[in-house]
């Protein structure tokens, strides 16, 4: 239940660091997200993004910011 | 009525209701308490607050430990006090959806008790500034429900505009959001958050949807206090909770129970185990299985259970007797909750019907992957906009710990129940 992703809180990270989410119900299942940061997203058994629990490590944030911008359903958030 | 009746949270000298059931006192299905009975018993309810007074009622319902009744078990004047502050002019949902089918608590209190479901519901709005309040409740007590509020109506009781509306079918349509949606647009499918309902819910505005015991609850609080509330129960979860009593005992049906007592004394409300008992699935179709020997003397509370690996929830408690194959019934369970997917979140949708399928494999001894299933419960929990992967993942995930040993004789092919019928109650799906 930790890793219910949309739940991340907004209070009490450091500045700068960002929580990528996605919104269940948008999401399709694409996949894009998976294929431009494979270093955060994970697809499971029916190919619908796991994103990690944890805020972006800022090495990453390049990538996160791409698959935010080309997800097809909007249903990707940094935040 | 006139507001100064009733100043503030003041206790009155002697509480209708001392001891025994407070919420199912009088009435039963079929005869509803009427408003006359009902303002026999408890002395009206001043519903008219200032500021103050009813910020002094919130705090009243934080010191009374109220938490929600309809199994999420949230702390009620949290609840309250957020829809207070949101500004705007908020709304009240009574929610009576109870989408859970073994479950009938709240079906029983509407149709025993509705105008103390009401006073909830209108001290409620008052509490957080709202005018309006709809109270959503199954088919079956809307007649009931619509005749208290023409009573109230015609004894001009009330300030708020009460609106009684049919619940929609589904397991998940009792879900805050979803009964949002059935009633803005007919659709009884959860929402994503955020937006959160307590900021922007029901036609945008702040909402306040509580289960309607709980409103119940508040209803008895604002009148006596939080020390009488405090007198049953436990310290740490005080008060009486309704629940509904199924499966293998005497006598199936809802009781009024302090927090707290011990499992076997709330199944000797229902008579007793009618027949020798396996296990008991509690909470509710989303909650957890345990052995009966295990839970026998436990307190029936949050704490008292959590050592089993299970809570009260929606105070459902369903027997499975002890002949009766448990995985069969797991299995059909499942499926039903797969089947009550809102289909709107990829891993519950595709997550739960696999799991299910699966399962049943598993419980009809055909070839199957236990290993599989934990994986993929691994994948359905916390994956959804509202929380019914996250249940059915439980519910599951408890039985295969719990069953292990038939788990493992499955595997080898055999299964000691007599039949492949599960014996405990699915609903029916109310024609369209």
């Amino acid at each position: 239940m930790m890793s219910r992703a949309a739940r991340g809180a907004p209070g009490g990270r450091p500045p700068g660091l960002a929580l990528l989410t996605v919104d269940p119900i948008a999401c399709d299942g694409r996949g894009l997200c998976a294929e431009i940061a494979p270093e955060l997203v994970t697809l499971d058994d029916w190919g619908y993004p796991i994103v990690p629990a944890q805020p972006v490590p800022p090495r990453w944030l390049t990538h996160a910011r791409e698959a935010v911008r080309l997800c097809p359903k909007l249903a990707l958030k940094l935040e | 009525m006139s507001g100064n009746r009733f100043a503030g949270p003041a206790v009155p000298a002697v509480p209708a209701v001392r001891t025994g059931p407070r919420l199912l006192t009088g009435g039963f299905p079929g005869a509803p308490t009427s408003l006359h009975d009902h303002l026999a018993r408890h002395n009206p309810l001043l519903t008219r607050l200032c500021r103050s007074s009813a910020d002094a009622l919130i705090e009243e319902v934080r010191l009374a430990g109220l938490t929600g009744r309809g199994g999420a078990a949230f702390p009620a004047a949290r609840k309250l006090a957020s829809v207070a502050a949101a500004g705007g002019r908020p709304v009240v949902v009574a929610n009576g959806t109870e989408g859970e089918p073994a479950s009938a608590k709240d079906k029983v209190l509407a149709a025993t008790e509705p105008h103390l479901v009401l006073d909830g519901a209108v001290i409620a709005a008052a509490m957080v500034g709202a005018r309006k309040a709809y109270i959503v409740v199954d088919p079956v007590v809307v007649a009931t429900m619509e005749f208290a509020v023409a009573e109230r109506v015609a004894a001009r009781l009330d300030r708020v505009r009460l609106r009684v509306v049919p619940a929609a079918d589904g397991f998940v349509a009792g879900e805050a959001s979803a009964v949002v949606n059935w009633i803005e647009r007919g659709v009884p499918a959860p929402r994503s958050t955020p937006p959160r309902l307590a900021e922007r819910g029901l036609h945008g505005q702040p909402t306040l949807v509580n289960n309607i015991e709980t409103l119940a609850q508040i209803a008895l609080i604002a009148r006596y206090g939080a020390r009488w509330f405090r007198s049953a129960g436990t310290q740490a979860e005080p008060g009486t909770m309704l629940v509904t009593l199924t499966g293998a005992v005497r006598t199936e049906g809802v009781r009024e129970i302090e927090i707290g007592r011990p499992v076997r004394d709330v199944l000797a409300l229902a008579g007793g185990l009618s027949v020798p008992v396996s296990a008991l699935l509690l909470g509710g179709y989303s909650g957890a299985w345990v052995r009966w020997p295990d839970v026998a003397d436990l307190p029936f509370s949050a704490a008292g259970l959590a050592g089993v690996h299970a809570g009260p929830g929606a105070g459902l408690i369903a027997a499975l007797p002890a002949d009766r194959c448990p995985l069969v019934e797991t299995a059909a369970i499942a499926r039903y909750l797969a089947g009550e997917s809102a289909g709107q979140c990829g891993p519950c949708l595709f997550g739960l019907g696999a799991i299910s399928a699966e399962l049943t494999s598993l419980a009809a001894g055909r070839p199957s992957s236990p290993d599989l299933i934990r994986r993929w419960l691994g994948q359905v929990d916390g994956r959804g906009a509202c929380r019914h992967p996250d249940g059915a993942a439980r519910m599951i995930r408890s039985a295969l710990s719990v069953f292990a040993a038939e788990v493992s004789e499955h595997l080898g092919g055999w299964c000691t129940g007599p039949s492949s019928f599960p014996v405990l109650p699915f609903p029916y799906r109310r024609p369209a």
